[in-house]
């Protein structure tokens, strides 16, 4: 199912004009607060009803005002997870669960509750009620109801940002496995590059109001010009191959024919990872360095060099591995001559890549693979 | 000890409960989600009964009552019998001095229902009706009984306006506390002592239920 997702809002403060397309997979809206994401979701779920839109597939029309087809929240068949979870208090989990099953249309295709309850690991929680549970088993149950609603679409509302790094660790996987695992799109809300970037099969950017950018995870994430969240955010996605774990606490990694190191990852050989490499963890090389304690050297070619306002430029580097992106002084740009078309060398700190910036599952690259 | 006037005190604070159930259902969700012009003063309108002297009350629906008003005249019209000094009159200026009693606390309830569990609700396909019954009401309910209980208590010891609009006809308009007052009237304060204790010991019970109801309102959510 492709969607299509069109729509015009005014606000006071600002307006929203927003145009793009959620294949299957997780489509992330990526940006600040305040970019309009919300509104788009809010929008979709049938919570707001904007001046004009269109948000529709080729079978499925949730909203067309040029028809005057407006169809009703609960009409519209959507798994809405919110920022809290927002379970039924009066409820059980087991209750919460059910109605979320309860009021999906009766033809509708069922989830098998005990297949979510394992995908979720919520099974010895149906008893309790929602205020005695953690921040991370809410927000599962929330997931599961969601899922058990027989949903077209599910929509998540920056779903991690109430919890704290150990909990959105928690949760982080269930969502790669919903990804995964189930076959319903997700329209994702978030402002956090790492969540992006081990989410997104598509990421729509937005900037006040308007898409600056959308596509594969991989194309958005390693445009240098694309920095939905600032510079200091920027970052390139690569998806590499477990190859082994050797006893020093490192794990060795294959991305397109290059090899990596990185602190060890929970994952068994043969399993598909995707890798954040923050801009700003990138040093750039012209020519290949020796005697360096860094265990990470790509060689690649320069497609771009983008200069701010500031201080720093971002260098895209196509190496074997995928788009780098680097993020230096423009004093460095220009001494070392870097343009595009030129061959330079990504330097990869191992430790320098932080645990939650590394994930599991389907690879980021739709088309690109060098 | 006027077990005629306790039938009638009970009879009218179960009655004017019962009429104000649907009322604060309607009128607290009203006032807690309606965004609409002249919502304020709705509010005051519906505390005004609070803080208007009984008798001022009393006597402003006794004029209302009265057979050359137009209510009063409709009612005649439709009933035969008069509104004022009747036990259904009684059980109409009870209403609306009971109306903060029962609205004010309903309102508070349904305020305190967080927005996105609502529109968890309409998310998860429920429509607006059943929303409302399986969501909203069952959050609300400790609020709504609560100011139930209230206007059950508050009914029971009501003088200053049943004096005005009932006057003090046995088995038609005299309640207990309009009783007690009789019998310490006629220096028979025996009789006004047992009857006050009982009318204190309704009290009390009704109290203890509402304060039970009201530990669970804002319980956290979520």
């Amino acid at each position: 199912m492709m969607l299509e997702i069109a729509v015009r809002h005014a606000f006071e403060q600002f307006t929203l004009d927003a145009a793009f397309r959620a294949p299957p997979g997780v489509t992330v809206l990526f940006g600040r607060s305040g970019s309009g994401k919300t509104t788009i979701v809010n929008a979709v779920a049938g919570l707001l009803m904007p001046k004009s839109g269109r948000i529709a597939s080729s079978d499925w029309t949730l909203l067309d005002t040029a028809q005057g087809v407006r169809l009703r929240p609960h009409r519209r068949r959507l798994g809405y997870i919110f920022q809290e979870g927002r379970l039924f208090p009066h409820l059980t989990v087991r209750q919460n669960l059910n109605y979320g099953a309860w009021f999906a249309p009766k033809d509708a295709p069922r989830e098998n509750m005990g297949r979510i309850m394992d995908l979720l690991g919520i099974g010895h929680l149906l008893n309790r009620r929602p205020g005695t549970l953690s921040g991370g088993e809410k927000q599962r149950v929330a997931i599961g109801r969601a899922l058990l609603s027989a949903p077209r679409l599910i929509l998540a509302d920056e779903p991690l940002a109430a919890l704290d790094e150990a909990r959105k660790a928690e949760i982080l996987p269930y969502f790669e496995r919903l990804r995964d695992e189930v076959n319903v799109p997700v329209l994702y809300v978030s402002h956090s590059a790492s969540e992006v970037a081990r989410l997104a099969t598509t990421v729509v950017a937005l900037e006040a109001g308007r898409v600056v950018a959308q596509g594969p995870a991989a194309e958005v994430l390693g445009d240098p010009s694309v920095l939905p969240v600032g510079a200091r955010e920027a970052g390139a996605v690569l998806t590499a191959l477990v190859v082994r774990h050797h006893d020093d606490g490192l794990t060795e990694l294959d991305a397109g024919g290059m090899l990596l190191f990185l602190p060890r990852v929970a994952a068994a050989p043969g399993s598909t990872l995707r890798v954040r490499i923050a801009a700003h963890d990138v040093i750039l090389s012209r020519e290949r360095p020796e005697g360096l304690s860094a265990l990470n050297i790509l060689p690649g070619l320069i497609h771009d060099v983008h200069s701010g306002d500031g201080p720093g430029a971002i260098v895209a580097l196509d190496t074997a591995a995928g788009r780098v992106l680097a993020r230096i002084t423009r004093r460095s740009a220009t001494g070392m001559g870097l343009e595009p078309g030129m061959t330079a060398h990504a330097i990869i700190k191992t430790v320098s890549v932080a645990v939650s910036d590394i994930g599991g599952g389907s690879a980021c690259r739709a088309n690109s693979m060098p | 000890m006027d077990w005629q006037a306790l039938r009638l005190s009970l009879e009218l604070a179960f009655v004017t409960t019962l009429l104000l159930m649907p009322v604060s259902l309607v009128c607290g969700r009203t006032l807690a989600f309606g965004r609409f012009r002249g919502r304020r003063l709705v509010e005051a309108l519906v505390l005004l009964p609070l803080v208007m002297p009984p008798t001022v009350l009393g006597f402003y629906l006794l004029a209302g009552f009265a057979p050359s008003s137009s209510l009063g005249s409709l009612w005649q019209a439709m009933f035969g019998g008069t509104l004022a000094f009747s036990f259904p009159g009684l059980v109409l200026a009870s209403l609306i001095v009971n109306l903060p009693f029962a609205i004010q606390p309903a309102q508070r309830a349904f305020e305190a229902i967080p927005r996105d569990v609502r529109e968890a609700a309409r998310c998860c396909g429920m429509s607006a009706m059943r929303a409302l019954v399986r969501v909203e009401w069952p959050l609300a309910w400790p609020g709504i009984m609560t100011g139930l209980v209230m206007s059950f208590a508050h009914t029971l010891g009501e003088f200053g306006v049943v004096l005005m609009v009932g006057g003090n006809i046995p088995g038609e308009t005299r309640t207990m506390a309009i009783a007690i007052y009789d019998r310490t009237q006629a220096m028979n304060h025996e009789a006004a002592a047992v009857m006050a204790t009982m009318l204190m010991a309704i009290s009390i019970l009704t109290i203890v239920t509402a304060l039970l109801f009201s530990n669970r309102i804002g319980r956290p959510h979520g």
